[in-house]
């Protein structure tokens, strides 16, 4: 499970902070189940109309929840985690940036012990069209996301929403966006991402928009290559020097590894249409998905 | 952060229990002759953050008090991959009768800390990596569990270490339990080296420890190797901003790492050249103002695009900073905005109102006459 659904309960942690009621409120505006919230301080109150908890694990005894989304710093936010996955949830969106890595680690652990699959950390969230959101995407703008049928996995939230944007203009819809995040270390990766809308029936072709560092790419290309769907993918950091951390952790070239040019050329090999700029995805989609259609016909 | 050689020996390597070989760290050519009276026969070795040091001249060997000071003097001062010599490592010459490699570090892959061993060491990790592949053991560890002698054991089964095992598994539990203790992204020692009188000394050691660790590692980040930055770089981070200058003359103000990164790219496809990279999402996303004096004081700026998408930034707010900015400012340069997501509307308002620009609808269009512009 990584696409969000309307069915799925949501459980705040940090859901009194600023950004956490904020947020909060306009996923549930959007239409997403928000069931608790939690902050040991305010147990026992209700906020913006939510029970307030003070741990996952008491939460979930009264109000079960599926997915859990951290509002919380990153010197706390391995305990929370931790709290979430032992209660049970399934899912868990960690936007939190900048959280050690030997935490994120842990997390890691804990929940590959518990079957819970973790999301980020540093990801801008789930948006599902026309369903609702979860994390700090504007999944209520309906300029930037419609329903429809393309699915986009996305390390960055700002480039994602730029991408979206440019599919909903040209008329082209959403069946979901998966912000995985921008840290080196990440529980859902490009490749699962890529799995999980190669299985979802209502997704008929992939925008994946990536980015330089690391090895997630290749690994997803590896993956596109036994995929029947059209991909069309953009990688970001082609003209960034090496050596040097642009903003995200993980978006750092060393030596040849991570480079724009190994992406590019994992990702052709697998059939994925690689383009140069955002404007040119919803074109290039077009044509690959109408080159799909008549394959089949 | 990454540390020098000396500090991280002394403050990582040391308390953990690794031994390592005695040495004096000197500012001045005097005072390398006078550790070298307290040593005797040393290398003199560039302290600098950076594994090229040897081919470029900043290690050297000294067998008088004569030397060290000549040598130190040679050294300090040098320029190295763009670090200047400030200190210098005199340190006992070790008789060396084997080198191995011992590292640990992140494995990004298995989301666990990774142990990496190699009985030959010395070079390149990358290069034995490549011609011998046998050569390098690795093994992932469980944080839950931490690093058991029994797995130090296997790791080290079937290799001809010459009766060197137990010490090197108590260097590799010490190395754990340090990489751990300190956040340490990567904590290597190359070489690990077996001396002629069975001693086994950490010749060399890599250090770079996580930044996002920092709140807990005390005062230990305050000894950190100091970043190659340029001063608008500096004038940066002291305001709390990413600032990353580069040698184009299209400036570039936008929101996000993935987006400014995307910027820059479409820049470079048109025919341009980015002048730099500055992220102003996330928190930072109300620092418009200092942000925008930080990209118009790179002299080679010509032009600017600014281009923000709103997601979690509310553009409305960025855009506000920036008219703010450039009214206050006033600069001689064209700029060319972009304006998508959150607060849009109200956005491209300002710009239009207050700057009597019209924003591009299309991020590509921004950027193509902006590199027009600065042609």
């Amino acid at each position: 499970m990584i696409i969000y659904r309307k069915t799925h309960r949501v459980l705040v942690q940090g859901i009194t902070g600023k950004q956490g009621t904020f947020w909060s409120e306009k996923m549930m505006a959007c239409g997403t189940r928000i069931v608790a919230g939690v902050n040991p301080k305010r147990a026992g109150q209700t906020h913006i109309g939510v029970p307030v908890f003070a741990s996952a694990q008491q939460a979930m005894e009264r109000e079960p929840f599926d997915i859990a989304v951290m509002f919380i710093p990153p010197a706390m936010a391995k305990d929370a985690a931790r709290d979430a996955i032992e209660a049970g949830a399934r899912m868990i969106v960690i936007l939190t940036e900048h959280i050690p890595a030997f935490d994120v680690m842990a997390i890691h652990e804990a929940a590959n012990e518990h079957g819970a699959r973790i999301v980020g950390p540093n990801t801008a969230g789930l948006v599902t069209p026309g369903e609702g959101f979860v994390g700090i995407m504007p999944g209520h703008n309906t300029n930037i996301f419609q329903p429809g049928d393309v699915g986009v996995i996305s390390r960055s939230g700002s480039l994602g929403t730029l991408v979206c944007l440019n599919l909903t203009r040209a008329g082209i819809g959403q069946s979901a966006f998966l912000g995985i995040g921008g840290d080196p270390m990440i529980g859902t990766t490009t490749r699962d991402a890529l799995e999980a809308l190669d299985r979802d029936p209502r997704t008929r072709a992939i925008v994946m928009v990536g980015e330089i560092g690391g090895s997630m790419e290749e690994q997803a290309a590896a993956y596109a290559a036994t995929m029947q769907r059209p991909v069309v993918a953009f990688i970001a950091g082609r003209s960034s020097p090496p050596g040097k951390k642009m903003g995200h952790a993980g978006a750092i070239v060393t030596g040849n590894a991570g480079s724009y040019a190994s992406k590019r050329a994992a990702l052709e090999a697998a059939g994925v249409t690689v383009v140069d700029t955002p404007s040119e995805i919803p074109t290039v989609l077009r044509r690959r998905m109408a080159a799909e259609v008549a394959a089949a016909e | 952060m990454n540390f020098e050689e000396y500090a991280a020996k002394k403050e990582v390597l040391m308390p953990a229990g690794v031994p390592i070989p005695r040495g004096r760290l000197c500012k001045t050519a005097p005072e390398a002759a006078h550790a070298f009276d307290e040593i005797g026969p040393c290398v003199i070795k560039a302290q600098v953050p950076t594994g090229k040091r040897g081919k470029a001249g900043g290690i050297k060997s000294a067998d008088r008090a004569k030397d060290a000071e000549a040598r130190a003097a040679e050294i300090l001062g040098m320029s190295i991959d763009g670090h200047v010599v400030e200190t210098v490592l005199v340190e006992e010459r070790a008789e060396i009768a084997r080198e191995f490699y011992a590292a640990v570090l992140h494995d990004v892959a298995s989301r666990k800390p990774l142990v990496l061993f190699s009985a030959e060491g010395g070079m390149d990790i990358e290069e034995v990596t490549a011609t011998r592949p046998a050569a390098l053991r690795r093994l992932a560890v469980e944080l839950t569990q931490g690093l058991e002698p029994q797995a130090v054991r296997l790791l080290l089964r079937g290799l001809d270490l010459d009766g060197a095992e137990e010490k090197i598994a108590e260097i590799l539990q010490a190395l754990y339990r340090a990489a751990v203790t300190y956040d340490a992204e990567l904590l290597e020692i190359n070489p690990l080296a077996l001396l002629r009188d069975g001693r086994i000394v950490a010749l060399d050691c890599k250090l770079t420890l996580d930044d996002a660790a920092a709140f807990r590692l005390g005062d230990l980040p305050l000894l950190a190797a100091r970043e190659k930055q340029t001063e608008l770089e500096q004038l940066g981070s002291a305001n709390g901003l990413k600032f990353i200058q580069l040698d184009g003359n299209v400036g570039v103000l936008a929101n996000g790492a993935g987006l400014t990164m995307t910027t820059m790219d479409v820049i470079s496809h048109f025919g341009g050249r980015p002048a730099n990279f500055l992220e102003i999402g996330g928190e930072a996303y109300t620092k418009a103002e200092p942000a925008l004096k930080l990209v118009l004081s790179n002299p080679g700026v010509r032009s600017l695009v600014v281009n923000f998408c709103g997601a979690f930034a509310r553009t409305d707010v960025m855009a506000d900073g920036v008219v703010k900015a450039w009214q206050s400012l006033n600069p001689t340069i064209p700029v060319f905005f972009s304006i998508h997501g959150t607060g849009e509307e109200e956005a491209v308002n300002l710009v239009r109102d207050r700057l009597g620009i019209e924003p591009y609808a299309l991020m590509e269009d921004a950027v193509k006459a902006a590199v027009e512009a600065a042609r």
